[in-house]
């Protein structure tokens, strides 16, 4: 079981989109309330109210600073160009997981059917082998269960007739606001997820793991101007156009200009 | 990586054991009556106390029976196997030699295969973890072999082997602790490849995704400071090495005293935990590329 498919019928996965992804967290807390309920152990917290809280949590959201890599702000070396990306992660059911060849007990496996990476939890025995493998910080050992936590593509959702067909998605995909987050399958050409890594290009999280995710990040566009250049005229070239003033508008629009050029005048 | 004393005692009490099966296999068919027992009681103690204080390290120790199922693909699967297999082809063969006829045909050279085997197993648990890239070098198995074979013949108070493999595992560990610094910066993941952001150089964290620990943060950031790293590794030259070999080389000519080599033993041990502890605590994960550490050499 521990060994890996040969290949999968279908890749299920998600696409996120850096560029749209405001940093908000929602999709954290609805991870969180969705895989605590359902699917396997809690996701448990210990000293949740105390001065020290920690807890498992499946999908985490980091915040980089950075200049971007592209020409224009590279030739005038703008330092007011640099640009902030929340970048969420949680398992990106790699094609060559390396979480499950390592685990001892064929409790994690990767589905022949769908590609999603799971764990077995009456079969895992806690050694936290699987989580020193991944690259990615996917995994988590619950505290209090004692074993291996993981993003499950809430595959207890995507194939759920119980829930309204809107609501089959993961619930991270579900909840967030920005629609920075897409659900789809890989393997299909036309899937709205596959379009979107043909339209965006798609960022590989360390290539040199050789792990060959299958969620893919859509890089930020670059920005079309460095963050300084924004504020007042930004503002005003935006402003809804105004027609030039006629006749006695006309006159008072250049008594009241000259008045200002003169109070500025006179002030210095 | 988190220095656990669970698996700190793992590796190296099941490595003195199964490297003291590996002397009892090959050398040792001669002995009977009382030196067996003891030897052999030596060997089965130090690696069932391995064996056992590995559990500690697990959340469902009940289940660690499933463990043996994928040798196939998990280098933890065969160790836990292999271990198993040495334990039990030894047993007819201790059991022969310290109340019976003495030495069984072939069993013992089975029984040492299996035991270096073992110690194989137990080192490729580390070195094939790509994601830790101070562990993902074959310099890894090179050295649980020595510290066994060193262990081993202190406990079988092989004197010349002992002089030998002590003076090689100082060295290669020396050597070790140098490749090693430099290892993270040749794997080539930096928070650049981590995150496909930025120009390099200009990428930096700006938020965590959380405030307080996790798991992954007590498990796979463990912080160490530098000047601990050198007592540590003192520690090691001068128990680990020194000591012993000090010892040894007294006894070069005749055969070792049980009470000389029990205390040139308890010298090295202590050398052994010391290097095994930094072991773990240097050993940087990639993961902490997230969290904005950027390893350097
Ligand atoms: S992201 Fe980590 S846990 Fe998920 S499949 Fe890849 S290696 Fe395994
Ligand atoms: S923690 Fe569980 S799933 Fe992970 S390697 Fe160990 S037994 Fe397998």
């Amino acid at each position: 079981m521990t060994q890996l498919p040969a290949s999968t019928e279908r890749a299920l996965g998600l696409a996120i989109d850096l560029d749209t992804c405001v940093g908000c967290h929602a999709c954290v807390i609805a991870c969180k309330e969705w895989n605590t309920a359902n699917y396997g152990a809690p996701l448990s917290d210990q000293d949740a109210y105390g001065s020290n809280p920690v807890g498992t949590f499946l999908n985490r959201v980091h915040t980089f600073e950075y200049l971007p890599d592209d020409p224009q702000t590279l030739s005038n070396g703008d330092q007011s160009a640099f640009q902030v990306t929340h970048f969420p992660k949680s398992c990106l059911h790699c094609q060559d997981a390396p979480c499950v060849t390592v685990c001892p007990t064929g409790a994690s496996y990767k589905r022949s059917e769908d590609g999603i990476v799971l764990v077995n939890e009456e079969a895992c025995i806690g050694c936290g082998l699987c989580a020193w493998a991944c690259p990615y910080g996917a995994r988590e050992l619950d505290a209090e269960a004692g074993v291996m936590k993981k993003c499950t593509l809430c595959v207890d959702r995507i194939y759920n007739d119980n829930l309204p067909e809107i609501d089959r998605e993961p619930a991270c995909v579900r909840t967030c606001p920005a629609g920075a987050r897409h659900f789809g399958d890989f393997a299909d050409p036309e899937s709205k997820v596959s379009q979107l890594v043909r339209e965006r290009g798609s960022i590989t999280l360390m290539p040199e793991m050789e792990t060959r995710p299958v969620n893919a990040y859509l890089p930020p566009r670059p920005k079309t101007q460095a963050c300084g250049e924004t504020s007042s005229n930004q503002v005003a070239a935006k402003a809804p156009e105004q027609p030039n003033p006629q006749g006695f508008l006309a006159w008072l629009d250049g008594a009241l200009a000259k008045l200002e050029a003169g109070a500025s005048g006179s002030s210095k | 990586m988190h220095p656990a004393p669970s698996l700190i005692l793992f590796t190296s009490l099941s490595g003195l054991g199964f490297g003291l099966f590996a002397y009892l296999g090959l050398l040792g068919g001669g002995l009977t009556g009382w030196p067996a027992f003891f030897e052999y009681a030596l060997a089965y103690g130090f690696s069932s106390a391995g064996l056992l204080s590995s559990l500690f390290h697990l959340g469902n120790p009940q289940r660690a029976w499933r463990a043996l199922s994928q040798w196939r693909s998990s280098w933890l699967s065969r160790e836990g196997v292999l271990a198993l297999a040495t334990l039990l082809v030894f047993a007819p063969q201790a059991i022969s030699q310290i109340w019976g006829p003495g030495d069984l045909l072939l069993l013992g050279e089975i029984g040492a295969l299996l035991a270096l085997v073992t110690i194989g197993a137990t080192a490729m648990i580390y070195a094939q973890l790509k994601t830790v890239p101070r562990w993902h070098h074959p310099a890894v198995p090179v050295l649980f072999y020595l510290y066994a074979l060193s262990g081993g013949a202190l406990l079988f108070g092989q004197a010349i082997a002992a002089a030998l493999f002590l003076v090689l595992l100082g060295l290669v560990q020396t050597s070790y602790w140098i490749i090693g610094a430099r290892r993270f910066a040749e794997s080539g993941s930096s928070m650049h490849s981590a995150t496909g952001l930025g120009r390099t150089g200009s990428l930096r964290l700006l938020e965590r995704p959380h405030t307080g620990a996790s798991y992954l943060t007590k498990e796979m950031m463990f912080q160490v400071a530098r000047r601990r790293a050198v007592a540590l590794r003192r520690l090691f030259w001068a128990f680990g090495i020194a000591m012993p070999l000090v010892i040894v080389v007294q006894n070069l000519g005749g055969t070792m005293n049980w009470i000389v080599a029990l205390v040139a033993l308890a010298c090295h041990y202590v050398g052994v935990i010391a290097s095994r502890w930094l072991f773990y605590a240097q050993a940087e994960h990639v993961v902490s590329l997230y969290y904005g550490n950027e390893v350097s050499a």
